[in-house]
């Protein structure tokens, strides 16, 4: 059996932490979701790769109900979000950690406090017990001697760095990291992906990561997850993409610009809206 | 058939017309939902094991009472002195000023200490509540308090609430008090009367009817600023220049709600 094939097995063995079926999503008339079916299993790390404005973001706010589907379902450890009243919902998000793109740490609050948040608002911990624990994960992520700063006093490495330690801090079984390496230098972006990756290993997480980092969805995925225009056009192991003949694919992975030349007179339609070219008499 | 400019000019201001009638119907149910999960919270949170911090209650109080209360002197001691000077030169018209007490103390009490104190607090509090808020939802802040299972209306709106209830009664008595002492001191070199008379003057004028009307109201003015700084905070579109738009908007429709509400409330206990 090939590796690729024992790899599959083993995924189909695992029991599934989230599954998304048939989801649609709208903006007012827009179609943003159409249809989408994902599913990851358990200590697995998913990456949803797609340009941007392709439907990453919002399939993300959908996985963590912070949206609701227009009709579909999302499924995060067998719970229905969708059918889910609020207090089920909260207390289901404490088996999840979400490390923002923008890092979402509470300005008015040191960086310690924020990561030690969860764990004051759910643990039934006494203060000691939660600033060991607070510390321990300031150290996974290599904060430890920036506790005391406010996230305004953060660079962009630290402040994504900080947000994944508030993330983990509640161990929780699936972890979604949108976009954790943007805007960062390949070191850094090299030592998150790394971190991520000891925190599926070490911890057993399930990790979604959202991304357009070609680089780093091949450091870290065991599967991605190509979007585009609210579809999954395919979802595969890292050298399945990359053997994958789809032009899309292939210039996402290369970073190449769509290719596709416009008709004159369709550009000037577009231009115009109404599609009243002859009345410009070119 | 063809419509001409001016049924297309009508038609438009109907639209408009209409879709602000809706949007203002939305945030006025917007503002009851808020109210109403604050309560729930509230009351509810400590049996589900989700209960109000209070330490958060006290940053907020000291926010909104302790750091305007060197403002609020300031502007009560304007307010006493400025009814002080124009209840003198208006009544001098018919020879009756030493009367000037009455004014002073019934305006002070029931209108002027609880409608300043209130617009104060909209323009320093309420606007810095809105742009809090805000700012949170665009930096993901709101988000990231949703998926740690922290909810938004108990960790940020009900401490605000609370703080804002016990804080703008209290800057009230304070503005009322300094109001009254201010305009007694002008009352005394202006008029020559003592400042024991001035006193006595007003504690026969007062009733704790005239106290429990100012604080009343001061205390819808709290719910009002907190409900209409946390809902336009929470509706705002775009990044900084949003921020800005609903911390604008959020001073106007505070103000305007405060000197709406005065009024009918002054109508009807009048009338009761």
């Amino acid at each position: 059996m090939t590796n690729q094939a024992t790899k599959k097995k083993l995924q189909k063995e695992r029991a599934k932490v989230i599954e998304v079926t048939d989801v649609v999503a709208h903006y007012g008339p827009r179609m943003v979701l159409k249809g989408v079916n994902i599913s990851v299993h358990e200590g697995e790390i998913m990456v949803i790769m797609g340009r941007s404005g392709s439907g990453k973001s919002t399939l993300l706010r959908h996985m963590l109900a912070l949206e609701l589907p227009t009709s579909g379902a999302v499924k995060l450890l067998n719970q229905n979000v969708s059918a889910m009243g609020a207090e089920a919902l909260f207390d289901l998000r404490r088996d999840i950690g979400v490390a923002f793109q923008s890092g979402a740490l509470l300005s008015s609050l040191t960086v310690e406090q924020n990561i030690m948040l969860p764990l004051t608002e759910h643990a039934k911990l006494d203060r000691q017990t939660m600033e060991i624990m607070t510390r321990m994960k300031l150290e996974v992520v290599g904060l430890s001697k920036f506790g005391h700063l406010m996230p305004s006093q953060l660079s962009g490495g630290m402040l994504k760095r900080a947000a994944l330690a508030r993330a983990i801090v509640m161990d929780p079984k699936i972890l979604f990291c949108d976009e954790p390496s943007s805007g960062l230098d390949p070191m850094t972006a090299s030592a998150l992906d790394e971190l991520i990756i000891k925190l599926r290993d070490v911890l057993g997480m399930s990790v979604v990561v959202i991304t357009h980092e070609v680089e780093s969805a091949f450091n870290i995925a065991d599967r991605i997850a190509v979007v585009d225009d609210g579809e999954i056009i395919f979802i595969g192991t890292v050298s399945e993409v990359k053997k994958h003949k789809s032009t899309y694919i292939q210039n996402l992975l290369n970073r190449s610009a769509e290719a596709g030349e416009i008709h004159p007179e369709e550009y000037l339609r577009r231009l115009t809206g109404d599609g009243s070219v002859k009345d410009l008499n070119l | 058939m063809e419509s001409s400019p001016s049924n297309n000019f009508l038609h438009r201001a109907a639209e408009k017309t209409g879709r602000t009638v809706i949007a203002g119907i939305e945030e006025a149910g917007t503002c009851g939902v808020i109210l109403a999960q604050s309560f729930y919270w509230l009351f509810i949170g400590p049996r589900i094991r989700q209960p109000v911090r209070l330490n958060h209650v006290i940053t907020q109080m000291v926010e909104i009472g302790l750091h305007a209360i060197f403002i609020m002197t300031i502007m009560g001691a304007t307010i006493g002195v400025m009814l002080a000077i124009q209840g003198i030169y208006a009544l001098r018209l018919f020879g009756a000023e030493s009367r000037v007490v009455i004014g002073i103390a019934l305006s002070t009490v029931r209108e002027f200490g609880p409608l300043i104190t209130a617009i104060m607090v909209a323009a320093r509090s309420g606007s810095g509540l809105a742009a809090r808020i805000g700012t949170m939802k665009i930096n993901e802040e709101l988000d990231a308090l949703n998926v740690m299972g922290i909810n938004p209306v108990r960790f940020l709106v009900v401490p605000a609430l609370l703080a804002m209830v016990v804080m703008v009664p209290a800057l009230t008595l304070l503005s009322i008090y300094v109001g009254l002492y201010s305009a007694g001191l002008y009352v005394q070199w202006e008029l020559g009367m003592s400042m024991t008379a001035f006193t006595k003057d007003i504690i026969n004028i007062l009733s704790l009817d005239d106290l429990l009307h100012g604080l009343g109201k001061s205390l819808i003015f709290a719910v009002l600023i907190a409900v209409i700084g946390v809902v336009n905070g929470a509706s705002v579109k775009g990044g900084a220049e949003g921020v800005g738009k609903v911390t604008t908007h959020a001073v106007v429709q505070s103000i305007a709600a405060i000197v709406i509400t005065d009024m009918v409330f002054a109508l009807v206990v009048t009338r009761l």
